[in-house]
């Protein structure tokens, strides 16, 4: 895989840092990596970071520190589908464990893990400020709301289906 | 029925679109506020009683006239929408579902503020919604509300939407003026305040979204006559974020003159607890603040009717009270276990803190760890006062608040609930397969 955002990307690149004064394109660097992450696989690799840090002439540790900060950035591989099930207070009361044990012996894998088809990571996730719709998870650019066992078990099939087609 | 400012157009069919929005008196405000001077606009937010909606409560109007405006330093609006107290979703749903109430504000806020530049940083899970706030700025700019010499005043204003990545600490002013500059989220130490060095070591405003969106209605009325809502000091209306165990979860707008009790039970909001259950204990201002049990939350230790604002929420301080926070209201019902509750949120807190003051990096994790031992019949009796020790060391002792939000909930939960964390220790077996219940929580006050 090359390791090279599209002209439609950059341009994109270079508006982002247009928001930022002059010197502190610095501040393009959250962005971008979230440009980067859906851009190059959904994580972030060392060759990615160091190709945000030479975007945005930043050193490459500049990019390490923040990537590691923030549980959006994935350090490592996952899978095409990413389920963050929220499992604080609020959901907790309205059954979050029960559908995250449901997930785990579907799918057959642990929170953290990976199936081995690649296709779904079950990522830790806390509080999304979606507690009064709860249970529920992130999955890409969405929330999934009011979950129940039944409407996993369709959304996996569904992803399954789409993944296939 | 409570009076609607923030929520009035809430659910008109394209009430997101301009065009609707300025059929609806939107935009009104904005042109008042642009014929007033600055100072004037800010003189009526100080008139206007408005407190912060984020959870702290600080005057608005006071933070803005603390702004520095040394000679020839720009300076800087930036609204934190980096909503993530859990049980707090209030915010969204103005930015989701009225994003041009929020334009509204955003323009008139800095304008007052002499900010040119505005950021609105929202968290990064929110991913949907920069669109949904991009293309109401886009519309506000083309009808001539953003951009140069904005209606001949000669204020030219630009406002860009920043998203995070996943850091409940970034919703920490300094925190996020660190994230806004592409860092890691880690409190700055106060002084200097963001007042005076803020983002980029400029003089910045961070408001929360709800305090912005406020800024419209006391436009339109006048500061004063937004000061006479409410009760007190409680002005104006606040926005509630209900959920848990409670049949209508979702976001209410009250005016602070109602009770906790009519909140709860009344068909107008929470429609009372879910499957006819009895009410245990809430949280009423978002996971950081003290739980009550049903007898406290519902009256104060006095016998007085406990009512949904500010200073009824507080009556008692920690000892018997709790506060209205970000306003997110967590209420659970009698097959909840206290302890498996606070063993969630000690959860949280030990991933969200940031590592910098060893009293919360070392303190959320060594709390979780007792929790832990506690819920699952392997705790003793010490325990719970080691869990006392532990959280009374964290408080206070930390840059920022994040270390008191996780000791507070902890707190509170062995202040109230020691019975049921005695019974886990007494029980070890029991307490795997069945719950303490809703015990003696709900029990009259035996007043003094």
């Amino acid at each position: 895989m090359s390791i090279q955002f599209s002209e439609e990307k950059l341009a994109k690149v270079q508006e982002i840092i247009a928001r930022y004064p002059e010197g502190k394109q610095k501040s393009a660097l959250i962005p971008v990596l979230h440009l980067a992450q859906e851009s190059f696989e959904g994580w972030l690799d060392v060759p990615v970071m160091d190709y945000v840090a030479g975007l945005l002439s930043l050193k490459p540790i500049e990019v390490y520190e923040v990537a590691t900060f923030y549980t959006m950035f994935n350090m490592k591989p996952v899978g095409k589908y990413v389920l963050e099930i929220c499992v604080t207070g609020p959901c907790m009361l309205c059954g979050s464990d029960e559908i995250v044990e449901h997930v785990k012996t579907k799918l057959g894998i642990n929170v953290g893990e990976t199936t081995a088809d690649g296709l779904f990571t079950l990522k830790p996730t806390e509080c999304l400020g979606a507690c009064g719709y709860a249970p529920m998870m992130q999955l890409g650019k969405h929330y999934k709301e009011h979950l129940t066992k039944e409407k996993v078990d369709a959304l996996l099939d569904e992803l399954r289906t789409t993944a296939m087609s | 029925m409570s009076v609607k400012l923030l929520l009035e157009h809430d659910g008109k069919e394209g009430i997101r679109n301009y065009e609707t929005w300025a059929l609806n008196g939107g935009y009104r405000a904005v042109e008042k506020a642009l014929k007033m001077a600055p100072e004037e606009v800010v003189e009526e937010v100080k008139k206007s009683g408005l407190r912060g909606r984020g959870g702290a409560g600080f005057p608005t109007g006071m933070k803005w006239s603390f702004l520095a405006k040394p000679e020839g330093v720009p300076r800087h609006l930036v609204c934190n929408a980096d909503e993530s107290e859990p049980g707090t979703f209030k915010d969204r749903y103005l930015m989701e579902f009225l994003p041009h109430l929020f334009i509204e504000g955003m323009i008139i806020s800095s304008y007052a503020l002499g900010s040119n530049t505005s950021y609105i940083y929202i968290r990064g899970e929110y991913a949907w919604i920069p669109d949904i706030l991009e293309q109401a700025i886009a519309e506000a700019k083309a009808h001539g509300w953003l951009g140069k010499n904005i209606m001949g005043t000669g204020f030219d204003c630009e406002i860009y939407v920043h998203r995070g990545a996943g850091a409940y600490i970034c919703g920490e002013e300094t925190a996020l003026i660190e994230s806004l500059e592409g860092k890691r989220g880690n409190p700055r130490i106060k002084p200097p305040f963001p007042a005076v060095q803020g983002v980029w070591m400029r003089p910045t405003v961070v408001n929360n979204v709800e305090s912005i969106a406020a800024v419209v209605p006391i436009i339109n009325l006048g500061g004063e006559a937004y000061s006479k809502i409410g009760v007190g000091r409680s002005t104006g209306t606040k926005l509630i974020s209900a959920c848990g165990n409670i049949n209508k979860p979702g976001v209410y707008e009250i005016d602070m003159t109602i009770s906790v009790e009519e909140f709860i039970y009344s068909d107008e909001y929470c429609g009372g607890i879910a499957k006819g259950k009895q009410l245990k204990a809430c949280i009423p201002g978002g996971s950081s603040v003290p739980i009550l049990p049903a007898n406290l939350l519902l009256k104060t230790a006095k016998g007085e009717q406990r009512m949904m604002n500010y200073e009824s929420l507080s009556d008692g301080g920690f000892q018997t009270g709790s506060m209205m926070g970000s306003g997110g209201f967590i209420v659970l019902d009698e097959d909840q276990c206290v302890v498996r509750h606070t063993l969630s949120l000690a959860h949280f807190y030990m991933h969200e803190s940031c590592g910098q003051c060893s009293p919360c990096r070392e303190g959320t994790g060594w709390m979780y760890r007792i929790l832990k031992n506690l819920e699952y019949g392997k705790g003793k009796m010490a325990d719970i006062d080691l869990l006392w020790d532990v959280q009374r060391r964290i408080e206070g002792n930390t840059i920022c608040p994040l270390g008191d939000a996780a000791a507070w909930p902890v707190a509170a939960a062995i202040r109230h609930f020691r019975d049921e964390f005695e019974w886990h220790v007494l029980n070890p077996d029991e307490s795997q397969h069945r719950n303490f219940g809703l015990a003696h929580y709900a029990d009259d006050l035996v007043t003094a």
